[in-house]
């Protein structure tokens, strides 16, 4: 194969220029160049490839519609399953929270007995603060027994079935509760109110009642072992011609948001009903 | 069968008194859905068994509940019996009647319920009582009225379906 000198040459010039386009390509002397040329192609192309893509999703939409709805369908059976897991699992901490509180008193008074119940209903007349537990005499519950809470005193036991018992509240306005208060060594007799609050009487007038003095049980007339916190003074009613003072009394226990309690079952109550004239 | 009915329809309705009913107080006071259903039964011109069914309510409330249980029983008598009388006289407009009755027989329960504790040596306020007890209480029944009459006309209907002469 012979090469004529004008084939030759041609073919050099080729070579030089490509070798000059190289070179000026990597020096970066072509970008302006090959920006005006790409910038159209580049809108062109990415207009181009947006409408196929959305006439491509028209067409295939519907399976993939169907498919999606499937998923979402599951994972939201999925979710609502989890959230109900969830739900129980919180309650099972709150319930253990509230069972270890409850191990931790019990511990702390080891002189006492005590049967954990949990709070089934409320008495359904509203002139009776009392509430149902789901423990009764199966359980070895006799009337008369205090019922307490890591908080402090909830009320006694009024009457008792095999598998329930009825708790009289300490703020039912039937119920009566000797208490002592702990800061001005005073005794008074706690009284429930049909409002749910609950108040002391029967303060002495020599005694200096201040305010958030602690109230507990004193033990006197045998209904309830001392010592049971009831709650706190809160506002203190002297008044100079009355025979004895009286006081307001924050209670230690929240008795609309009882659920688990404590029966303490080796505190017998004394009846002292034969003794008064 | 209506009798029969009764124990499982107030089983229900005691549990849901005591457990959620009695948990969810206006003041003091709340609704009490065994009293209207009693009201509502005996306000049904085709209901029979209407004793029995208030003897039945009475008595479960009466176990539940810490009031002396011949209280209750007595007043939930007591409102069946206006109840009789005021659906000969109000027949045309049972609507009106429930809630007339439902009026008079909160009333008459929470006489009944306050002389009972007075009875038992608790002495609470007049006062107190009807403020911050029957009023709300009131209400509550006066809201919950209709939607029960409607259940137990349901359950009536269906107890006693009406007879198509052919």
């Amino acid at each position: 194969m012979k090469y004529s000198s004008t084939g030759i040459f041609r073919i050099g010039v080729v070579v030089v220029l490509v070798a000059g386009l190289i070179a000026l390509a990597l020096g970066g002397y072509l970008t302006p160049l090959s920006r005006i040329f790409l910038t159209p192609l580049i809108s062109a192309q990415t207009w181009v490839a947006t409408r196929f893509q959305a006439i491509q999703s028209l067409i295939t939409a519907p399976a993939d519609v169907s498919e999606l709805r499937l998923e979402n369908a599951e994972l939201r059976a999925e979710v609502s399953s989890l959230q109900v897991q969830v739900v129980e699992l919180q309650q099972q901490v709150a319930e253990a929270q509230l069972l270890s509180t409850l191990v931790d008193y019990a511990r702390s008074r080891p002189e006492n007995r005590y049967i954990a119940a949990s709070v089934i209903a409320r008495d359904p007349s509203p002139f009776m603060h009392y509430v149902i537990i789901n423990r009764g005499s199966d359980a070895e519950l006799r009337s008369g027994m205090p019922v307490v809470t890591e908080q402090g005193l909830v009320g006694r036991v009024a009457a008792v079935t095999a598998g329930a018992a009825r708790v009289q509240l300490i703020n039912d306005p039937g119920s009566s509760v000797n208490v002592l208060l702990q800061q001005s060594d005073a005794d008074g007799t706690l009284v429930g109110d049909i409002t749910g609050d609950i108040s002391v009487g029967m303060i002495s007038q020599s005694a200096n009642v201040q305010l958030g003095d602690l109230v507990v049980t004193s033990g006197l007339g045998g209904n309830y072992p001392p010592n049971l916190v009831v709650g706190q003074i809160s506002t203190v009613r002297n008044l100079p011609y009355d025979l004895f003072q009286s006081a307001s009394v924050q209670p230690a226990v929240d008795f609309s948001a009882l659920e688990i309690v404590l029966v303490i079952t080796n505190f017998q109550p004394v009846d002292v009903t034969p003794l008064i004239p | 069968m209506a009798v029969l009915i009764a124990f499982p329809v107030f089983a229900i309705l005691v549990i849901l008194q005591g457990g959620m009913i009695s948990a969810m107080p206006l003041l003091r006071g709340t609704a009490d859905v065994v009293l209207l259903t009693i009201v509502a039964w005996a306000l049904q011109e085709r209901a029979r068994a209407i004793w029995p069914w208030s003897l039945i309510g009475g008595s479960m409330v009466g176990l539940v509940s810490g009031l002396p249980m011949g209280a209750l029983l007595g007043a939930y008598l007591l409102v069946t019996l206006i109840a009789l009388i005021l659906r000969r006289r109000v027949w045309k407009a049972p609507a009106l009647a429930m809630l007339a009755v439902t009026l008079l027989g909160t009333l008459v329960t929470h006489g009944v319920s306050w002389l009972a504790r007075w009875l038992s040596g608790t002495l609470i306020p007049i006062a107190q009582v009807f403020n911050l007890i029957t009023l709300p209480s009131l209400l509550l029944n006066l809201l919950l009225a209709m939607p029960v009459y409607v259940m137990v006309r349901d359950l009536a209907n269906w107890l006693y379906p009406e007879e198509i002469e052919v």
